[in-house]
């Protein structure tokens, strides 16, 4: 019987509205390589950071046992202590900071009651020579890679003495190189002692790193496969991963023949130079009036940078490539173009992005087209109330009025603001982008009714979506994207689950 | 609902706003009881209006500076030293002072519109490029008075800005009545436009508050409009002070909430994000409410210079923060997005009141400073508390 390091019981995690883990068991041998797999959303980091201590003991039903014991973390410092270390997938570093006191941040080596510099470079040198780093650890992390950073963080966690890593995606934002170099390093790691959990959509590195895969489906576990014994293909993973049954609940819509392109950008290379690398790379994608286009991929394959860079380039992006806009050559440095040429963009954030929370539904709605309602710049009011009002009902925003603060709405009804916030710029081309990520189903069904009724009316949509059998439910066309790229086109017809996770997971 | 629950109702949901308005009201009560009625008398009001003018004026300006979470501590210095270059040109180049004013604040608004440049598109934070003004302008005022020290201005139209009143009809008579009738002109012009937009309410189908309630409303603002113009019509009459504080704030009362672009700056304020992604430059914002910010310092130091009748060494030294405290006992809030210039107003207002009145009482100016951080403290709190609420 062999021994296990970590077991998670009957892990139940609820918040409001969903059930983010439903009764999951997980199970971790001491000393190996535990990949944890599964959609966006199915529930990888929300037990990751129950295990950590993000959501403290209390708030999630079930036991956690490590080395036979049942943990009550109440915060990060109770799982460190017990040897947990979890490495996000958005770096914790400080980039103003030196390398040496990143890596005991939070746990400093003191001397009475100052920082004992020279011991804390000292131990910081024994922790990066472990994970084969050398570099000078005076450095500042600002001006490293972050292929290196990652490595910094898996020194960080072991010079908390770590029995067990967690890594969510730790490869999705690295090269084919510093992957490979960084998957090498949890095998040493392996032969230290050092058991580790990697959450990942790469499935390549999976087969080839685990010991045993987990996967994950709507906060179930659907099996843990031995992968020491026999050889799990990705086709298996990815059975699992999307197995589910299709229920109806994408509305049934008239196809109708669809236009003219309106849209369409070719040869599109994006350059980022916050993160100092090509983000996209040589994108072809087109759009026809009264289409629904659905951009299929998973976190991190460039789906919303391509639609910033389309959207008149808020980030500052160096972009090369053309874009047309109803046939015409366009090119925009500013949102307001982009809404100006009829294009409207409803972000995935629609808290951080979208929408002004402490102001109210009807502000929010006629913010992007106020011109509209105004004359000489005086905003007429009463026309104003009275258009609000008109969207509150047409897509049936449930709130007592429109004098409503957007901060005290539902997720669903928040989104149904953000989407009239952008109708109301009356676009011909409109850009969702996860218009359904943390609502409800009711309120989702809703939001798919509207899009249907748009099309209808003649707009072209672009939906980006995570969720596949939403992608394939509402679009007429669906294009792939992996790292950058565009990796597949498929008529929505002939799209399902399987060979959309196929393109997107190379 | 009865006429009593009606008010009480409004009065709950609205008592961010009227709360200030009460602290005002109670403040000035206070002060008259403790004073014998010398606080409330049309002579201290008069003064007590006249000496705010500058602070209110800042105030209103750098209301939209904070709106969009932005700081600017510049303005003290700058408005000294416009106060100095007017000085200057009247009495070294006997430039006339009607060619004078107009300079200077087309001068404020070019300061302004590098300042907003700086921060907007070079990237450097507003609290370090206001800061950098403070030194810089307090530098050049310095300066420009080196030489003479203190400069007296012997224009008589320039001073009469901060001293002067307005013309009286018939000087005979005790009362202004010029202020008389502006006053109640003012209460005609509130009547009928309320009316006008009740009338327009009810023709879109919109809920209006009760009738008894509407006239009890118009009944009681244009008895506070009665009696405020009875005051200062009691003593001289309107100042040219007051005058031009209030075009200030009708103007900028009318941008901030009737206009595209009022709205603009209140969605950037909001969210910086959101609103860049509704097709609003932030960055034109940014230059837009500084741009404003300079000019309105430059109309302060014009204020306070001919106030004083004097362009001095030290004028501008801590208007600055006077401004950002009214602004903030108005009900601005640090975290941006909200705030209104009619509650800067009122702010300045509150702030002044207690100046004034702990003066006439007698207070030592050591516990006044103490009393007024009290008071900022207070006011912030209170405004946090109600906003949770909502």
């Amino acid at each position: 019987m062999e021994k296990y390091i970590l077991e998670m019981k009957n892990i139940s995690k609820e918040f409001p509205g969903v059930k983010a883990l439903d009764n999951v068991n997980f199970k971790v041998k001491e000393g190996e390589i535990h990949c944890l797999v599964g959609e966006n959303g199915a529930g990888k980091s929300t037990l990751m950071k129950v295990l950590s201590g993000v959501y403290p003991y209390g708030t999630y039903t079930g036991d956690i046992v490590i080395n036979g014991q049942v943990q009550k973390f109440t915060g990060i410092a109770d799982s460190e202590q017990a040897g947990v270390a979890i490495i996000y997938q958005e770096l914790a570093l400080v980039p103003e900071m030196t390398v040496y006191d990143n890596i005991f941040l939070g746990h400093e080596i003191k001397k009475g009651i100052a920082i004992d510099e020279n011991e804390t470079i000292q131990k910081a040198l024994e922790v990066m020579n472990k994970v084969g780093l050398k570099i000078n650890p005076s450095m500042q992390i600002k001006d490293l890679g972050v292929g290196t950073q990652q490595l910094i963080e898996i020194a960080k966690a072991l010079s908390k003495n770590v029995k067990l890593l967690i890594l969510d995606e730790p490869t999705a934002a690295l090269n084919e190189i510093d992957s490979q170099n960084l998957l090498k390093l949890i095998k040493e790691l392996k032969k230290e002692g050092v058991t580790s959990i990697m959450i990942s959509h790469k499935l390549k590195e999976v087969t080839s790193i685990a010991d045993t895969i987990t996967v994950l489906r709507d906060g179930k576990t659907i099996c843990s496969m031995d992968a020491t014994s026999q050889q799990i293909t990705e086709n298996e993973i990815i059975k699992h991963m999307v197995g589910r049954e299709i229920d109806n609940i994408y509305p049934k819509r008239e196809k109708i023949e669809p236009g003219e392109v309106v849209l369409e950008v070719r040869d599109w290379d994006v350059y980022d130079p916050n993160l100092g690398r090509e983000i996209l790379h040589k994108i072809n994608i087109n759009v026809r009036k009264g289409e629904i286009v659905g951009i299929s991929g998973l976190m991190g394959a460039g789906r919303t940078e391509l639609a910033m860079s389309i959207f008149g380039n808020p980030k500052g992006y160096k972009i090369q490539g053309d874009l047309y806009v109803n046939g015409e050559k366009q090119s925009y440095n500013h949102p307001s173009q982009a809404v100006k040429a009829g294009i409207a963009y409803v972000t995935e954030d629609r808290k951080g992005n979208g929408l002004i929370l402490i102001q109210d539904i009807k502000s929010n709605i006629t913010l992007a087209n106020l011109k509209a309602l105004a004359r000489f710049g005086v905003i007429n009011e009463n026309e104003e109330v009275k258009v609000a009002n008109e969207y509150k009902q047409s897509v049936n925003i449930k709130a007592p009025s429109i004098e409503q603060i957007v901060g005290n709405l539902s997720g669903g009804n928040q989104q149904k603001v953000s989407i009239c916030k952008s109708l109301f710029a009356s676009p011909s081309i409109l850009i969702l982008d996860e218009p359904t990520r943390g609502i409800d189903v009711g309120a989702k069904y809703e939001i798919y009714t509207i899009m249907n009724r748009l099309v209808q009316e003649g707009m072209s949509i672009i939906m980006i979506s995570s969720d596949l059998l939403e992608v394939i439910g509402m679009s007429d066309r669906i294009y792939v994207m992996a790292e950058g790229r565009v990796t597949g086109e498929i008529d929505a017809k002939d799209a399902t689950e399987h060979n959309i996770m196929e393109m997107a997971t190379i | 609902m009865t006429l009593y629950q009606e008010m009480k109702y409004l009065l709950r949901k609205n008592i961010r706003e009227y709360g200030m308005y009460i602290a005002l009201l109670a403040i000035v009560v206070a002060f008259g009881f403790t004073t014998q009625g010398l606080f409330t008398s049309p002579r201290n009001i008069s003064t007590l209006l006249n000496q705010t003018g500058y602070i209110m004026v800042l105030a209103i300006g750098m209301t939209l500076v904070i709106v969009c979470q932005y700081i600017d501590l510049s303005v003290g210095y700058l408005a000294g030293f416009s106060g100095a270059i007017a000085a200057i040109l009247m009495t070294q180049y006997g430039v006339s002072e009607w060619v004078v004013i107009p300079i200077v604040m087309v001068f404020g608004l070019a300061v302004g519109l590098i300042n907003g440049f700086m921060i907007g598109k070079l990237g450097i934070p507003a609290y370090v490029v206001s800061l950098a003004g403070m030194f810089i302008w307090r530098g050049l005022l310095l300066m420009a008075t080196e030489k003479t020290g203190t400069i007296i201005i012997p224009n008589a139209g320039f001073n009469a800005i901060g001293n002067g009143f307005i013309p009286d009809i018939d000087a005979n008579k005790d009362l202004h009545i010029l202020t008389l009738i502006i006053g109640a002109a003012g209460i005609v012009i509130y009547i009928l436009s309320a009316i006008k937009g009740r009338q327009s309410k009810i023709k879109y189908g919109f809920e209006v508050i009760s009738t008894p309630l509407f006239i009890v409303k118009l009944v009681f603002i244009s008895l506070i409009i009665g009696i405020m113009s009875w005051i200062i019509a009691d003593y001289n009459g309107l100042s040219w002070t007051v005058v031009i504080c209030m075009v200030v704030l009708a103007v900028y009362h009318f941008i901030t909430q009737k206009t595209t672009l009022g709205r603009h700056i209140y969605a950037a304020g909001g969210n910086r994000n959101a609103a860049e992604l509704a097709g609003i430059s932030v960055k034109k914002i940014t230059y837009i409410i500084f741009a404003s910010m300079g000019m309105l310092s430059a109309v302060a130091g014009i204020l306070y210079t001919s106030r004083l009748q004097s362009a001095t060494t030290t004028a501008g030294t801590m208007f600055e923060l006077d401004a950002i405290a009214s602004a903030f006992v108005g009900g601005a809030s640090a975290s941006g997005g909200s705030g209104k210039v009619t509650g800067s107003i009122v702010g300045a207002l509150v702030m002044a009141a207690l100046t004034n009145g702990m003066n006439l009482m007698g207070v030592g100016i050591s516990y006044q400073y103490a009393i007024r951080g009290a008071v900022l403290v207070l006011a912030v709190f209170f405004d946090v508390t109600t906003r949770k609420k909502k």
